[in-house]
């Protein structure tokens, strides 16, 4: 996928200070312990990816970032300013990004895109006109009018990807983004997302359990225990971009970052 | 093809039966009006019949769009306040117990013999289906989709308005469908109260007035009304949700 990705929003994003802290995070449901003292910090502009076994609180940990959840030890930051602390604030910088693409089914792929402008108050004809130049750096040219079930599993997936990057907040929160998709679409949109973020540079905290996509879209990889979940080390991948999921060093990362999980 | 080819065979079946039983000596005339006999009626009385089925079928209508507006704002504010819902289902539920039979004189003695007993009827029997069904659309909807729109910064009317009322649609039509195909049995009840027309009424004095195949003549008019009426709901959430059997392929 060589579609050429630019910024969606006409203004430039001020990374400075945006970025997201965790300290001492606990969250229980019921007897279950999800998290226990989890320390966290992605600096502004990182891209830093989580990995762990299932089920070991990382959509816990991501919905507490994105200010859906708040934790019941320890304090969530995210964002810029003195507030950056309360659920609400953490909303407004966060941009958050389900497992499932969650698109409206009675809503065309445009409308679907427009969705998060429209949520911030932008009428809906305005939403679906600032949507639609984007569509065809997104590779969705031509499917604007099209309902998601029409659509393949990636390009459901990048009409999801367009909803949550048009509001242009500075914090961009991935759930397993490609873990529904089959392995050749995953590769060439994992390829797709690393030159989206080269392009335009933001916050980004992506949750998976893909060791090897870790590795290849992220500054830093944090590994997380089983529950309750913590996280136990922390990996640099010092590497140039683009990068190659056939590089070496790249091959040598995953294999110690696997050892790190085990 | 095959399955409106079944539906007349099945049809067939039951009307020969029904010739055949009529035909029986044993059985009276007028107990039992044969499927020829109720075609004469059908053909002979027609201008009386249809005067009268256009009397109950606007009550009909009307009565099932009382009980939309009201199954819709009954199941909306159920779905946003909890504790409504806690305080107020029970009575929904108790409000289905109340004999029609006996409650349909009472209203008819309250407003007289015009068409506002038997809307109130309709309208109460029909409510419900429609209420009960959409709530439990509103409160099925995907919590993820909930999530994302919070994070989205939505506020609770926008979430309500462009995510949880079109994806309860096709469950308000269910509860429409049935609605539909009850409504004609509350409009023959109100007129049976007390009514100056209708076909309710018709069937009620042919009772009365021993003339038995314009009586079948009648009931067959207010099944074709609640199958064309159930018809006409299907065609409906076809229409207005396309997307609900592309989702969901045979």
């Amino acid at each position: 996928m060589s579609t050429k990705v630019e910024a969606p929003v006409p203004e430039p994003l001020s990374l400075e200070r945006n970025g997201v802290e965790l300290t001492g995070v606990s969250r229980s449901f019921g007897a279950i312990t999800a998290l226990e003292g989890l320390d966290l910090r992605v600096r502004p502009g990182e891209v830093m990816a989580v990995v762990g076994p299932s089920g070991c609180g990382k959509s816990t940990l991501l919905e507490i970032v994105a200010g859906l959840q708040e934790p019941d030890a320890g304090s969530a930051r995210a964002g810029a300013g003195p507030s950056a602390s309360s659920a609400a604030t953490r909303r407004a910088a966060c941009a958050y990004m389900p497992q499932r693409d969650l698109l409206l089914p009675w809503r065309d792929a445009l409308g679907n895109a427009a969705l998060a402008l429209e949520c911030q108050g932008v009428a809906r004809a305005e939403a679906r006109r600032r949507a639609e130049p984007l569509f065809e750096r997104f590779g969705l040219a031509d499917f604007e009018r099209s309902r998601p079930a029409e659509l393949s599993g990636g390009m459901r997936q990048r009409v999801a990807f367009l909803r949550t990057l048009l509001p242009g907040r500075p914090v961009l929160l991935l759930d397993e983004p490609f873990g529904a998709l089959d392995a050749i679409t995953r590769g060439s949109m994992q390829e797709w997302l690393a030159g989206a973020l080269l392009a335009e540079p933001r916050t980004v905290l992506l949750v998976t359990h893909d060791v090897e996509e870790a590795v290849f879209l992220a500054d830093r990889v944090a590994i997380m225990s089983a529950r309750p979940g913590r996280i136990v080390a922390t990996l640099h991948v010092p590497l140039p971009r683009p990068r190659r999921l056939t590089d070496a060093r790249l091959v040598e990362l995953r294999a110690a970052a696997l050892e790190a999980l085990a | 093809m095959t399955r409106v080819l079944l539906t007349a065979a099945l049809l067939v079946v039951f009307v020969a039966a029904w010739q055949g039983v009529a035909s029986l000596d044993s059985v009276d005339d007028l107990t039992l009006a044969s499927p020829v006999e109720t075609l004469d009626a059908l053909r002979d009385d027609w201008s009386l019949l249809w005067d009268n089925a256009r009397v109950t079928l606007v009550e009909v209508a009307l009565g099932l769009a009382i009980s939309v507006a009201v199954g819709v704002v009954f199941a909306v504010a159920m779905h946003l306040s909890r504790p409504l819902r806690d305080a107020a289902y029970p009575l929904l539920v108790a409000s289905q117990a109340i004999p029609i039979v006996v409650l349909a004189p009472i209203l008819v003695l309250a407003f007289d013999y015009g068409i506002g007993p038997k809307l109130a009827i309709v309208a109460l029997i029909c409510f419900f289906p429609i209420t009960v069904n959409l709530l439990d659309g509103l409160r099925s909807v995907e919590p993820g989709l909930l999530k994302l729109m919070r994070s989205l910064g939505a506020s609770r009317l926008r979430t309500l308005r462009t995510v949880e009322l079109p994806a309860s649609l096709p469950y308000l039509f269910s509860g429409l469908k049935i609605a539909a195909t009850v409504s004609v049995i509350g409009a023959v009840f109100g007129e049976w109260a007390g009514a100056d027309e209708g076909l309710g009424r018709l069937v009620l004095l042919g009772n009365n007035q021993l003339q038995t195949p314009r009586v079948y003549a009648g009931i067959v008019l207010l099944t074709l009304m609640a199958v064309a009426l159930f018809a006409l709901a299907a065609l409906a959430e076809r229409l207005a949700c396309p997307w609900n059997r592309e989702e969901r392929p045979e």
